[in-house]
């Protein structure tokens, strides 16, 4: 070692500290705690009726998509899904950039490309799930979930 | 910002190997998810524009990646609940070690039930 490091007393006042301290990261981690736990429920109740129930992925289609939001449950299980994987993925990426990208100005591009995603994916999805029309009057008949015809 | 050098090992034990395992799938899902979300609402388009593109979830080649993804998110799951243990029990990190061997083990129990029946939805299927 050519020099020897400094390092501060403990309880020094840094330029940094004091100027706009926020909890922030502390409710981040908190949040990426519960919406974890609240995600493994939600996530493998999706992938079981989804790929294992039955003959699982051969039959996702149409009819099955609007057979479930038929029901408010999975039409709140699907919103709650998209919501909290949503922050939960877009707080992990941020963690992930903030870690790697070391310039300011590559920090900056990535996060706001990410949280465009985020806006897009988070409103087109929750709009998906409530303007969703189960029986379009243009469709043929045998595309659409059985309730349509009866 | 200090700067590290690039490709170093943190120490190389379970805890870096599953640290990087939970990032690695955590980055994976996260892009999934992103199309996912953007698949699922063409049913707002038409159920044939639906129907098309979900016809190509169903073909091998995707279905050996939904395999892929499955295990990315079981990972993820059993591995999060590790760390919210490790985080919230007061014995959680002196027990971090073997709770990833229960991870791993229950990660192949999960692997095990769900791969024969998606791989036979898949490949065997209609």
């Amino acid at each position: 070692m050519a020099h020897t490091p400094v390092i501060e007393a403990p309880r020094a006042r840094s330029a940094r500290r004091g100027v706009g301290r926020t909890n922030y990261e502390l409710y981040g981690w908190l949040f990426m705690r519960a919406s974890g736990v609240l995600l493994v429920a939600l996530i493998f109740g999706h992938l079981f009726l989804n790929l294992i129930d039955g003959d699982g992925i051969n039959a996702i289609d149409f009819g099955f998509v609007a057979g479930k939001w038929a029901s408010p449950l999975w039409q709140v299980w699907d919103l709650l899904m998209l919501w909290l994987a949503m922050i939960h993925g877009t707080n992990g990426v941020r963690t992930i950039i903030n870690d790697y990208a070391e310039r300011t100005g590559t920090r900056i591009v990535l996060k706001s490309a990410l949280y465009l995603a985020f806006t897009v994916v988070v409103v087109l999805g929750t709009l998906v799930i409530f303007t969703f029309d189960p029986c379009p009057a243009d469709a043929a008949a045998e595309l659409l979930p059985s309730f349509c015809t009866a | 910002m200090p700067e590290a050098p690039a490709g170093t090992l943190y120490r190389g034990r379970e805890g870096m190997w599953s640290w990087l395992a939970h990032r690695v799938t955590g980055f994976g899902i996260f892009f999934f998810l992103l199309v996912h979300v953007l698949d699922t609402a063409l049913v707002r388009v038409s159920p044939e524009a639906y129907n098309a593109v979900i016809g190509t979830y169903k073909n091998p080649i995707m279905g050996l990646g939904e395999a892929a993804l499955v295990a990315a998110i079981v990972f993820h799951a059993f591995n999060g609940i590790r760390i919210t243990l490790v985080d919230f029990w007061s014995k959680g990190t002196r027990y971090q070690r073997v709770m990833l061997w229960i991870v791993v083990g229950l990660f192949v129990v999960t692997m095990a039930f769900f791969l024969p029946r998606h791989l036979g939805n898949v490949f065997g299927g209609h």
